[in-house]
């Protein structure tokens, strides 16, 4: 397998009232082509922090950070954000050709490609709707659809589902492990959800309280096709619980810290 | 439904108490000292009045009802005065009935005013006649008689000298920290002047003091500062994730301004358009109230002295349906540029 991403020493650091504070520490991680990655940590370690270093949209302070081109023309990495973070201002069939669009796809290609991606997602007959005519779980699927669209080398979410109820949340999950079982794209997935990063990834990846560095690594052998009943097998049951104890101190130790009185 | 009973009885006891105060108010002839007390107690007894007979409508009719009110209300009002005025509670001098005024309007609408050679519309229903004996130069003649036309004018083109170019400085000062740090506390002074304040000067620095040129600067300037304003905000305000979201799959900062900046300042923009708009408007009334001889503030300002009241009157209904006007021109603009918000 070769490497798709490398990230090595990775420090970030910013200024703030108190002086400097230590986001991301010693943080090391590789991630092969067309692994599914899913990162998980207290909240506050520094994980959206560095999926958005990796993505380019933040500088970090130290170490080396890099994604792996193939050599193609496909853009290296596209992000769905926790947020959405989909313009109002674009009808939904406009905000999945939107990269295509800053390619300088034609119209009628970009359309072509993003109405394919609104078909397997099921938001076919929503093509022309602005976002504030669907529900939050459609204005994910249409983020997810956005980045797929745009084809990147690697597809970074950070906690997409994070927001959405818990029926609508299981269902997305299905629809992602299906997606990435047709085309194996590398995925780098943020989560504070366990259960989602053991039934969507291939490595489940645990992060310290902050200053985030990266914990412990589990593989998770479970077998595809995967669906929400993959979550009862046995095997699940007991990645949960060693995943669990590892992070479990953590989290304490995150709680702390918000506890403590700011000097 | 079981209330039925209950709201039916409120309703008769606040009908009967509504005519027993008005009765009492009519035979002691107390309008004239306690006038207030009477408008208060009345308006408190209609306003239940109406809430206990919504509770009758069914809910399809709803909205009608509630649009019933909305209309009704001012109608009410509207009969109420002619009513006082007519009882000689109100001042006819001072307050004329609204038939009176409507009857003002009327007149000022079909007249021509030879001595200030003016008419409220200009005469529309002559076009065709002077188009036959002038050609397009009559027609010319007859728009320039017109006070509407004249105020709108102004508004129109000092609002764009305004607000085209309050959109491009606010957006540079939004993108550009060092434009920003230049022009903020000169623009935040300027703001807060008064902008009829600066009229005189104007007036001395266009070489024609009583033409169109300072009255529509006047206005120009006013709305460029609220336009500049409402654009800087609107265009700092973008949220930082759609500035990502852009960055991440690959806009360019042309890009950028045009899919995502521009499209997500445009709310605050038009609130910006909106403020300067009723200002343009405060502004040029004013403005024609000192120095004009067209307009509708002239109208109101000449009918004062005069002592025609009624037409006093008429010209503010005619500010406000140009108000008006000018707000639903400007909604039909916001839904055309940003058809994302409707619900």
């Amino acid at each position: 397998m070769s490497k798709k991403i490398i990230a090595r020493d990775v420090l970030k650091q910013f200024p703030s009232a108190n002086g400097m504070v230590t986001a991301l520490h010693d943080f090391t991680l590789e991630v092969d082509d067309g692994e599914f990655v899913c990162i998980v940590g207290p909240s506050g370690c520094g994980k959206s922090t560095f999926l958005r270093i990796l993505a380019g949209l933040i500088p970090h302070t130290s170490g080396q950070v890099e994604i792996i081109s193939s050599g193609t023309d496909k853009p290296l990495n596209n992000v769905v954000f926790q947020e959405y973070a989909i313009f109002p201002w674009k009808t939904v069939i406009d905000n999945v050709a939107f990269g295509l669009q800053m390619r300088g796809y034609s119209k009628k290609e970009r359309y072509s490609i993003a109405m394919d991606w609104l078909e397997r997602v099921g938001l076919r007959k929503f093509a022309q709707y602005y976002p504030s005519q669907i529900s939050g779980g459609m204005k994910q699927r249409v983020s997810i659809a956005r980045a797929l669209a745009n084809d990147p080398e690697v597809l970074l979410m950070d906690e997409p589902l994070g927001a959405l109820d818990a029926q609508t949340r299981a269902i997305l999950q299905e629809e992602l492990i299906r997606i990435w079982e047709e085309n194996q794209k590398t995925v780098v997935y943020i989560t504070h959800s366990i259960d989602e990063a053991i039934l969507l990834g291939s490595r489940v990846v645990i992060m310290t309280a902050q200053p985030g560095t990266i914990k412990e690594e589990f593989a998770v052998n479970l077998p595809h096709p995967r669906t929400i009943e993959t979550t009862s097998q046995p095997e699940f049951a007991e990645l949960k619980g060693h995943i669990w104890r590892t992070l479990r101190d953590e989290v304490v130790k995150a709680m702390e810290s918000q506890n403590e009185p700011t000097t | 439904m079981s209330q039925q009973p209950n709201t039916t009885r409120s309703l008769i006891i606040t009908l009967v108490i509504l005519v027993v105060v008005n009765a009492v108010f009519f035979v002691g002839d107390l309008w004239q000292s306690l006038w207030w007390l009477g408008l208060l107690v009345n308006f408190v007894l209609v306003v239940a009045v109406a809430s206990r007979i919504s509770e009758y409508i069914p809910i399809k009719y709803q909205k009608t009802y509630e649009r019933i009110l909305a209309i009704g209300f001012p109608v009410l009002i509207l009969i109420c005065w002619e009513m006082l005025v007519g009882a000689e509670i109100l001042s006819a001098r001072w307050f004329p009935p609204p038939s009176k005024i409507v009857e003002a309007l009327w007149d000022l609408t079909v007249e021509y005013d030879k001595f200030n050679k003016s008419s409220l519309l200009g005469r529309p229903w002559l076009i065709p006649q002077e188009f036959g004996n002038g050609g397009v130069e009559g027609v010319q003649t007859l728009l320039n008689e017109s006070h509407v036309l004249a105020t709108m004018l102004r508004v129109f083109i000092g609002f764009l000298f305004g607000a085209i170019p309050g959109i491009l400085i606010g957006v540079m000062m939004g993108l550009n920290k060092t434009v920003r740090n230049m022009l903020d506390t000169t623009l935040s002074a300027f703001h807060v002047l008064p902008k009829i304040a600066i009229f005189p000067i104007m007036m001395l620095i266009f070489p024609d003091p009583f033409g169109e040129g300072p009255k529509i600067a006047v206005i120009a300037i006013s709305a460029f500062f609220l336009v500049v304003i409402s654009t800087m905000t609107g265009v700092r305000d973008v949220d930082e994730v759609y500035l990502q979201a852009g960055r991440n799959y690959g806009a360019n900062r042309l890009q950028m301004f045009w899919h995502i900046i521009m499209p997500a300042a445009m709310p605050v923009i038009f609130s910006g358009l909106r403020l300067a708009m009723a200002t343009a408007l405060i502004v040029i009334v004013a403005i024609e109230f000192v120095r004009a001889k067209h307009g509708v503030g002239f109208v109101i300002f000449y009918n004062w002295q005069v002592l025609s009241t009624e037409k006093m009157y008429a010209g503010l209904i005619v500010v406000m349906i140009l108000g008006v006007l000018l707000t639903y021109g400007l909604q039909w603009l916001e839904k055309r540029i940003m058809p994302w918000r409707q619900q």
